[in-house]
Formats: C-alpha cells, structure tokens, sequence
C-alpha cells in the first residue's frame, strides 16, 4: 500500500475538521474581534444580558453555599458555563420550548421557572415539575441524550403546525457519545424540526475528558453526517454565543432544518457537589479557564462603553441573593409529598389496583 | 358484520380513528408508501395522506423520542416499532421517558402516545422478532401493555389505546395476524382497557391467560369439556396493569386455577398472576396455581418452535394435572 492511499484518508480528516468555523466575537480582553460574525446587540440588551449573566453566576454561588449548609439535595453547578445557557438563550423567544439537562436548571429558572421550585428540584420534590401555563419547557433531563430526540419530535410538530417556536435543547460533550444524540440530530434533519441543539463542551463528562469521548477533532462537525449545519463558538464570549443562536433560530424558523451548535466553555467547578475533579484535571487548567472568564471580559467591554460599573453588579449581586436565599425559605415551607398524591400521578385516571394502593395510603396518611 | 382479520381490523381502528381526530400521525419502519412489512398501513397513505402516515430512520430509540416530542406538540403519535425486540434499543425512550412522563410532571400532563409493535411464536421469524417481552416493559409503571387475542378486540382495544392520554405498548402477535378471523363491526368501538376478558364461564376450574395462549387453551378446553370438566376461560386483554378482581372472582369460584402464557417461566406476566392470586385467594383454593409456560431458555431459532412454544396439548395436561390434585 502506498502512502498516498493514507494521504486520502488523512485528508478528509483534517478537511472535516477544518470546515468547522469558530465563531468568537468577543475576545479574553475584552476587544471585538468579530471573527464570523457580528454583534447586534443595543447598548441596552448588552446591559440586560449582563443582568443576567451575573444573576446566573450569582445564582450558582449562593445554591453551592446552599448545598454546603445542607440546605439543597445533590447539586450539580454550572459555574463558567452561564454564558453558554443564557447568553444562548438570551436569543431565544419565551414561547421557545426549552428542553434542559440536569444542569440547566438555572436557564430553566431564566425561562420562568420560579427559584422555589430549582430548589425543590434539587431537594428531589415533585412540585418542582409542575410548571404553570406559560413557561415553555421540561424538567431537567437525567438521562443525558434523551432530549435531544425529543426535541427533534416537538420541533417537528412545531414545524408541522407553522409556530413560530422552536425547540431549544442543551447537551453536554458527553451526552453527544449517547446514540440519542446521532438519532436525534438525524431525525430533526430528515423532519426540518425546527430546533437549536447547544452542544456545551465543557471538556469533561463527570472525569472522563473530552477526547475520550471521541477522536473526532470537534463535537459540531458530527452535525455533518447528519446533514445539518455545526459550528463552534467561544462559550466564553456571550456575544457570539448570543449571535450564532439568534442567526441559528431564523436559520431554523426560516424552513432549514436544525442547527448544532457547540460552545467552548469550562466547569469551574466540581460536576456535582460529591465530586472531586482534583483527581481528574488540574488546577493549572483550571486557571487558565477561570482567567477566560466571560464576566471578566464584559466588565471591560462594557465598563469602556460606560455601560457597567461595580455598584450595578452589585445591585444584581444583591438582588440575585436575596431571590435565593427567599426561594431556600419558600422551598422549606413547601408542603410534605405523600404517596397517594405520587400514585395519583403514574395515570391520568388510577386503574383499579392503583385506586386501592391510594386509598390504603390515604388511610395511613390521615393518621 | 363483515368477517376480518387482525390485520384489517387494526387497519379499520387506525384508518378511522385518524378520520375523527386529525392529530393523530403514524410513523415508523415501512409504515408508509409500504404499508407495513405486515400491510396493517396498507391503503393509509393514500387515505389519510403521506404527512400523516410516514416512514423514519431505522432508528427505534428516535422513533419513541419523537412520538413523545411530538406528544408535547399536542399530537396523538402511533409510532410503531417493527418487531417487539427492537424495542430494546428504544427502553430509555418507551420506560424512562414515555411511561414516566406523567408521573415525573406531577400529574399535571401524560403523553397519548400508543406504540404499536408485533411479537409472538409460531411464524419462524428471525432472532429478537417474536420475542414476548411483555413481562419486562410490565415492570413499568405509568405504561399500560396491550395485547389482543383477535380481530374483535384488537379493533375496540387499540381504538381504546388511541383515545387514551396515558402510553399504551400495544403488542400485535403475528400468528394472529391472519389465522384468526371473526366478524367485526364496521363502525368505532372501544373496549375498556383496564378489565380482563370472561371468554367462557365454567366451574371447575379457571384459566388465565392473554394473546394467542387464548386460542391453544380454547382447543384444549373443547377435549376437557368431552370429560366432563367446565373451564372458566379469563383473556387478561390489557396485561399490565392487569386485571385483579376478574382473576380472584372467578379463583374463588372455581377453586383451582392454571396460569398459560407463550413466554419463558421467568418472564411474562405469570408470576405476577400467581403472586396476585397465592396473596389474593390462598385459602379459596383446592389445588396449587397450575403454570404453562415456555421453557427458560432465549426465544428458540424458528425451526425449534414447535418443541419450545407452549400448545394446547401442555394446557390440557396441566389442567388434568391440577384437577386431580
């Protein structure tokens, strides 16, 4: 065999990953950089979308103190990746469906979602799922590919009944190993869905690294063979991440099918709060990963334009604090689960046998 | 009343059912411009239209991911999974997703979807399509399994299914596809889903099964019966959650029971029977629960089915068996 038939095979490689652009708008300093695309955002939305990156962040910070004083179940935080859940769906419109994973419980609380009920979802109480009419979205998904096809269906049905909605859904780097994944991109390209998949590549999945996950050279290139458009941008730079979903929304509304997009972004923190990640990565990436931090740039950006200063941040700070700490002692008042409303819930109408274990249980429960 | 099959019974619910209520879709594998590798679709495109009836990837775990999607769009999907087995790669989407949909939204909203799938011996199929694994997606909660033993039922069973806002895992078994026809009704009609069938009354002796064990035990009753022997003859029809109170009623009165299902001891619904009815009627009875079942081996290659399924022959003798203790 001649070298030249390796030199085929390798080319295609480098070719396919190669055709994946970068989308990064805003740079590490702060400075507009514009590669791929440019920012739209007014003066006002860029403060609006600050508010809310630092409402996320916030939001984090007091739910892990929260969790260290044992006041919240097992959280996993998302501290480093707001960005790349709110700017993302920032772009998006209220009546967009969102399908989160377990950690986009804090986009989801942005959708509508009250804090009380992210913090019942966290201590594992069923209230948190019950979402009043008119907030658009799912519970978080456990199982990290499920959504995906999900969203391929529902993004059908929009598609089929001409809504001007779209099917909104986050997967993590891992969840692009799970099967769901191909199936789902596959299918909302063959059915046009109308749906954004944020890919948040945030190097790993609990430990294992990115590049056990897949030997190809990026995550948004696997949108290729499904004939659907992939791209990456830097999930540290909220106008990108704002930009490549809003184009990705008309993208989708205008008839095209889905888009992939995945974003660059990093954990800061652990992957859920009984995890160490001091046994798989380093502080050294660490670091470098919190000096990239979006909130760091944006100051800058943003503070140069005269549009952000400390006490602002610190109104959000404080207000975001308070929004927590109110949901923490909400959430503790919420009336105890009982077994017989749980069994109320597997049929819409109890069959028989599930009518006695109902009635039995009411029995204990009134004593 | 018009004679039919199975097959042009479950086409009549579909057909008709998408006429009353536009939301309805059905998808799947050759579903579409084929008609289904069984013709149960066939005529349905051009009836109903190419974007109501349609074909999907080969990919079941997407085919049960849309239908729930599609179910939070407000449609009423049938999605169907070609064979029983392939089921398999679609477990997360039929059991952690469809069957939990309610439950985990507190209630507040189910998912009408009902997946319409094949299984069953007798036909020589190849590996993982005859497969009865009704026992292991019963273990579910939220999931109502369905399982119709002929023309007649499978009509009324599966227009109940499609009307229901809960999951329904409606299985078809092939050798009842065309092997048994009988007259059913030309108009729309629904039988209750959560009551088991009295297809014969008798006093000597109950037997519960479901599917095509019903027509194996009807030809091993016809010998009993010249014996003298009154069978009370029980079709479960919805097999999860299945119907107690008919099974401990007629137990009681007849004080002896035998259990038939085609599936392996080990799966199938059973043990579960049994458990209900030791728990439920212990001290009514005069014999120990009698079981017909498959041996504990994988679904047999097709040409060893003829010594694996469990047949009329084996009932009679269980019968015999738990009559004399």
């Amino acid at each position: 065999m001649s070298k030249q038939d390796f030199k085929l095979f390798e080319d295609m490689m480098k070719k396919s990953e190669a055709a994946i652009p970068l989308v990064q708008i805003l740079d590490e300093k702060g400075k507009l950089v514009n590669k791929g695309m440019k920012s739209s955002l007014t003066d006002e939305e860029l403060v609006d979308l600050m508010k809310v990156l630092v409402w996320g962040r916030t939001t984090n910070e007091r739910l892990i103190l929260a969790g260290r004083q044992g006041r919240i179940g097992n959280l996993p935080p998302s501290e480093g990746q707001e960005a790349s859940q709110l700017a993302t769906l920032f772009a998006m419109n209220k009546t967009d469906f969102v399908l989160p994973t377990y950690r986009d419980v804090i986009p989801l609380v942005h959708h509508g979602m009250s804090m009380k009920n992210a913090v019942l979802w966290y201590r594992g109480h069923v209230a948190a799922n019950i979402f009043p009419e008119k907030i658009y979205g799912l519970p978080a998904q456990t199982i990290i590919g499920s959504q995906i096809i999900q969203a391929a269906g529902l993004g059908y049905a929009y598609r089929r009944d001409e809504k001007d909605q779209v099917a909104f859904t986050y997967i993590g780097d891992g969840g692009t190993s799970q099967g769901d994944f191909y199936e789902g991109i596959n299918f909302a390209g063959i059915f046009k869905s109308q749906a954004v998949f944020i890919v948040q590549n945030n190097k790993y999945g609990i430990s294992v690294p990115r590049e056990m996950q897949t030997k190809a050279g990026t995550l948004a290139q696997k949108a290729a063979a499904a004939g659907i458009p992939g791209i990456q941008v830097d999930g540290m730079d909220p106008l990108a991440l704002y930009e490549a979903t809003k184009t990705a929304r008309e993208y989708t509304m205008a008839g095209n099918g889905p888009v992939l997009i995945e974003t660059l972004t990093y954990r800061f923190g652990a992957h859920t709060l009984s995890d160490d990640p001091k046994r798989y990565r380093s502080q050294e990436e660490v670091d470098e990963w919190v000096a990239k931090d979006f909130l760091i740039r944006m100051r800058t950006y943003l503070g140069e334009k005269g549009l952000w200063n400390e006490e602002m941040e610190q109104e959000v700070i404080d207000a975001t604090t308070k929004e927590v700490n109110d949901a923490l002692d909400l959430a503790d008042n919420e009336p105890k689960m009982k077994v017989s409303q749980l069994l109320k819930n597997v049929f819409e109408v109890p069959t028989p046998r599930i009518q006695k274990e109902i009635e039995m249980y009411e029995a204990k429960e009134e004593n | 009343m018009a004679v039919k099959n199975m097959v042009q019974a479950i086409n009549e619910a579909l057909t008709q059912e998408m006429k009353r209520d536009e939301r309805i879709l059905v998808f799947g594998e050759d579903v579409g411009t084929n008609g289904g590798v069984f013709r149960v679709t066939d005529g349905m495109v051009a009836e109903l239209g190419a974007d109501r009836v349609f074909d999907t990837p080969l990919a079941e775990s997407g085919i049960m991911g849309m239908a729930l999607g599609m179910a939070l769009g407000g449609f009423r999907p049938i999605p169907e999974i070609q064979f029983s087995g392939f089921t398999m790669e679609a477990i997360d989407g039929l059991l952690g997703q469809l069957a939990r949909h309610r439950y985990r939204l507190g209630g507040k909203e189910g998912v009408p979807v009902t997946v319409r799938s094949t299984f069953g011996g007798g036909v020589g199929t190849p590996e993982l399509h005859s497969d009865n694994l009704e026992g292991l997606f019963a273990q579910s909660p939220g999931l109502r399994i369905v399982i119709p033993s002929g023309p007649y039922d499978a009509k009324g069973l599966l227009t109940a299914a499609i009307r229901n806002n809960d999951p329904v895992y409606f299985l078809e078994h092939l050798k009842l596809y065309r092997s048994v026809t009988e007259e059913v009704p030309a108009e729309s009609y629904v039988i209750d889903l959560d009551k088991a069938h009295v297809v014969q009354e008798g006093t000597d002796i109950t037997i519960v099964t479901y599917g095509a064990m019903v027509h194996e035990s009807k030809k091993a009753i016809e010998k009993l019966e010249k014996d003298g022997i009154s069978v009370e003859l029980i079709d479960l029809r919805t097999v999860a959650p299945f119907d107690i109170d008919t099974i401990l009623n007629s137990v009681k009165k007849t004080g002896r029971v035998v259990v038939v299902q085609e599936a392996q001891r080990l799966t199938g619904i059973g043990n579960h029977i049994m458990a209900e009815i030791a728990e439920g009627a212990m001290y009514d009875l005069e014999a120990a629960i009698g079981r017909v079942a498959a041996p504990d081996s994988h679904f047999p290659f097709g040409q060893a089915e003829s010594i694996w399924l469990p047949n009329a022959s084996l009932i009679e003798e269980q019968v015999r068996k738990t009559m004399a203790e």
